[in-house]
C-alpha cells in the first residue's frame, strides 16, 4: 500500500512520472501525486455518484411538515406484492414504480417515460393493468400486485406469454418487455383466446422503441393457444 | 421531463363529509381522482398543491346506476374501462361507451375515471409546459403567435385563449344531454354540458364550472336518447394515447327513412364540447344521402377561424359531420 506525505512545494505535481529525490526514507514515504484521471475512471465515477444522488432523491425526500393532522394517510402501509406482504414506510409522493424498484428492489419494472405514456412500468393491479409511474403507491395499498417477477412460475418454469416472446423474438433491446409480457399475461388472464384486434387494443398501452410490435403480437398469439 | 413529486399531504377520506371538510380546511387542496393527468402536473413541477384529496374510497361515487326515466346515472369515479365494458351503457348509450374505449390506453382506462376525463385541464403544450399564459394567470397567448405550433389548437369561439377541450367522454355526454351532479360547499345542483364546460370568455383559468371544494359526484345520462341511433368517431395522430384532433359524438331518431330529431357535438374544436346547431337544423326532416352530406359539409364548420397551423380541422371537422350523418343511412 502506498503512503503519500503532506503537499510538498517543491516537488512538480505535474502529471507523469514523477522526479524526486530518494532520500533516507524515499521507500516509505511519497509525495501526493495527482492520480491519472482516465476517461474510463471518470465516467464510473460519475455514473455511481450520480446513481447515488438519483436514488437518494426517490428514497429520502420527506413530508416537509410535520405531520400536524392525523387524518392524512399513515406512512406505514402494507403491500402485497407477487404474493408476499411487505411492511413499508411509504412517503405519500411515492409512486408504485419507485416502491417496487428501489424499496422492494423488483427491478424488472423499468421506469420508461415515467409519466404514463410508455408502458414499461406496466404491473397488475387487481388483476387490471395500471401504470406503476403514475400511481401513488398509497392508492393500491389494498390491492395485489404482481409485477413481472411474479409471472413465471415459482421453480423458474417460463409463463407461456414469456416463452412465446422468447420464441417470436419479441424483445430487441428488452427494455419495455417486462410492461409488455404483463400487458399480454393480463389480456390471457381475462381473455383466453383473444382475436388478433383484441390482443392490438389490449397491448396497445405499450410503446416498444425497437419497433417490434408484430414480434409480440405473434407471441400474445401463440401464447394464447398454450395458455 | 419528470421530477420526483413535491411533498404534499394525502387524505384519503371514506365520506363526502370528510372529503369536503378537507378542502374546506385547505384553500390549495387538490382533489385526485384516477390520478393519470394530476401527477403529471406535479412530476412535471407546474403545479404544487400542498394537499392532495383522493376520493377513491368514497363509496357514492363509484358504480353505474339505472334510472326510473330509462337513463343511467354514472359515478364520477367510475373507471373509463367499466365505462366502456358495461353492458347497461353499452345497450343504452354504444356513443359514450366507444368515446369511453377512445381515451388513452388501456392502462389509463383502467385507472382514469369518467369524472376525471370530463374535468381534465387542456391539453395546449404552452400551457402545460408551464409559460405564463392567460391560462396560468399571465398576460399572453404563446399558442397563437406568428410562429407558435397550433395545429392542435381551436377554431371556434377563441378569447384570448386558443386552447380546446381535451375529453372524448365529455363530447359524447354533451351529445345525449347529460347533467352533472355537483356537491358544492352548501348545496348540490345538476347543471347541463353547457353549463358545465366553460370557455375562455367565462373563465379563462378553468374548463369547467367546477370551483373549490366542488367535487363531481356523478353523470347522470337521461333516458332521452336510450337505445337511439348513435355515432362517435375520433381522429388522433395515435390510436392510442393521443388526444383528438377532431371528435363527433351524434344521436339521433330516424322515421320514416328521415331524420326525425338530431344531436351533433364536435370536439377538440372549441374549448367546450361543440354543438352543430347548423347541421342539426339542416338534417333535421331530411334523408341522409349523398346530398345530403354534401351540405352537411358545406355548413359543419362555418364560421371556423383557423390559427397558423390548423387549417386542417376544417376539412376534418366537414367530413366527420358528413360520415356521422352516413351512418345513418
Amino acid at each position: 500500500m502506498d503512503n503519500y506525505g503532506p503537499y510538498d512545494p517543491s516537488v512538480d505535481y505535474s502529471p507523469g512520472p514523477a522526479t524526486r529525490e530518494v532520500g533516507p526514507e524515499g521507500d516509505k514515504i511519497k509525495p501526493w501525486k495527482p492520480l491519472h484521471m482516465s476517461r474510463r475512471n471518470f465516467l464510473r465515477g460519475v455514473v455511481c455518484s450520480g446513481t447515488v444522488i438519483a436514488s437518494a432523491g426517490f428514497l429520502f425526500s420527506t413530508t416537509s411538515a410535520a405531520r400536524a393532522d392525523a387524518r392524512a394517510v399513515e406512512r406505514m402501509i402494507t403491500l402485497t406484492v407477487n404474493g408476499k406482504t411487505h411492511r413499508l414506510d411509504v412517503p405519500p409522493n411515492e409512486t408504485l414504480a419507485t416502491t417496487i424498484r428501489y424499496r422492494l428492489g423488483l427491478t424488472g419494472t423499468k421506469i420508461g417515460c415515467n409519466q404514463a405514456e410508455c408502458g414499461a412500468c406496466t404491473v397488475m393491479s387487481g388483476g387490471t393493468t395500471i401504470y406503476s409511474c403514475s400511481t401513488l403507491t398509497h392508492r393500491v395499498r389494498d390491492s395485489e400486485i404482481v409485477t413481472v417477477e411474479g409471472i413465471a412460475s415459482p421453480d423458474g418454469t417460463l409463463h407461456p406469454v414469456q416463452q412465446a416472446f422468447i420464441d417470436e423474438l419479441g424483445p430487441q433491446c428488452g427494455f419495455c418487455t417486462p410492461g409488455q409480457v404483463v400487458a399480454a399475461v393480463a389480456l390471457l388472464n381475462k381473455t383466453p383466446k383473444p382475436t388478433v384486434e383484441q390482443a392490438r387494443m389490449a397491448m396497445s398501452g405499450n410503446l416498444c422503441r425497437c419497433g417490434a410490435y408484430d414480434h409480440y403480437l405473434r407471441g400474445v398469439m401463440k401464447a394464447a393457444e398454450k395458455v | 421531463m419528470t421530477d420526483v413529486m413535491h411533498n404534499f399531504e394525502l387524505y384519503q377520506p371514506a365520506s363526502l363529509a370528510d372529503a369536503q371538510e378537507l378542502l374546506g380546511d385547505h384553500d390549495d387542496a387538490w382533489i385526485i381522482a384516477g390520478g393519470k393527468d394530476s401527477l403529471d402536473w406535479f412530476k412535471h413541477r407546474v403545479k404544487q398543491p400542498s394537499v392532495l384529496v383522493d376520493i377513491a374510497a368514497i363509496p357514492e361515487l363509484h358504480g353505474i346506476r339505472e334510472e326510473a326515466d330509462g337513463g343511467l346515472y354514472i359515478g364520477a369515479m367510475t373507471t373509463l374501462t367499466e365505462v366502456a365494458e358495461s353492458d347497461l351503457v353499452n345497450a343504452r348509450f354504444p356513443a359514450l361507451a366507444m368515446a369511453a374505449s377512445k381515451v388513452a390506453s388501456p392502462q389509463i382506462r383502467n385507472a382514469g375515471t369518467l369524472g376525471g376525463n370530463v374535468a381534465q385541464d387542456t391539453r395546449c403544450t404552452y400551457y402545460r409546459d408551464g409559460f405564463p399564459c392567460y391560462r396560468a394567470g399571465g398576460n399572453t397567448c404563446y399558442a397563437n403567435t406568428p410562429t407558435a405550433m397550433n395545429r392542435e389548437h381551436t377554431l371556434f369561439e377563441a378569447s384570448r385563449c386558443v386552447a380546446v377541450t381535451p375529453s372524448d367522454t365529455g363530447v359524447a355526454l354533451a351529445a345525449l344531454g347529460a347533467t352533472f351532479h355537483i356537491q358544492g360547499r352548501r348545496r348540490d345542483r345538476e347543471v347541463s354540458a353547457d353549463e358545465f364546460f366553460i370557455g375562455p370568455d367565462v373563465d379563462i383559468e378553468r374548463m369547467t364550472s367546477l370551483e373549490h371544494r366542488d367535487i363531481l359526484l356523478g353523470i347522470r345520462v337521461p333516458g332521452t336518447w336510450a337505445g337511439a341511433h348513435q355515432y362517435f368517431e375520433k381522429v388522433a395522430d395515435r390510436n392510442a394515447w393521443d388526444f383528438a384532433l377532431v371528435n363527433i359524438a351524434m344521436a339521433a331518431r330516424m322515421e320514416g327513412g328521415a331524420i326525425a330529431e338530431v344531436s351533433m357535438v364536435c370536439g377538440a374544436v372549441q374549448c367546450t364540447p361543440r354543438r352543430l346547431t347548423d347541421v342539426e337544423s339542416l338534417i333535421v326532416g331530411e334523408t341522409p344521402g349523398e346530398e345530403l352530406e354534401t351540405l352537411v359539409k358545406r355548413v359543419a364548420s362555418s364560421g371556423a377561424k383557423p390559427l397558423n397551423y390548423n387549417h386542417f380541422k376544417i376539412p376534418l371537422m366537414e367530413n366527420l359531420a358528413a360520415r356521422a350523418v352516413r351512418s345513418l343511412v
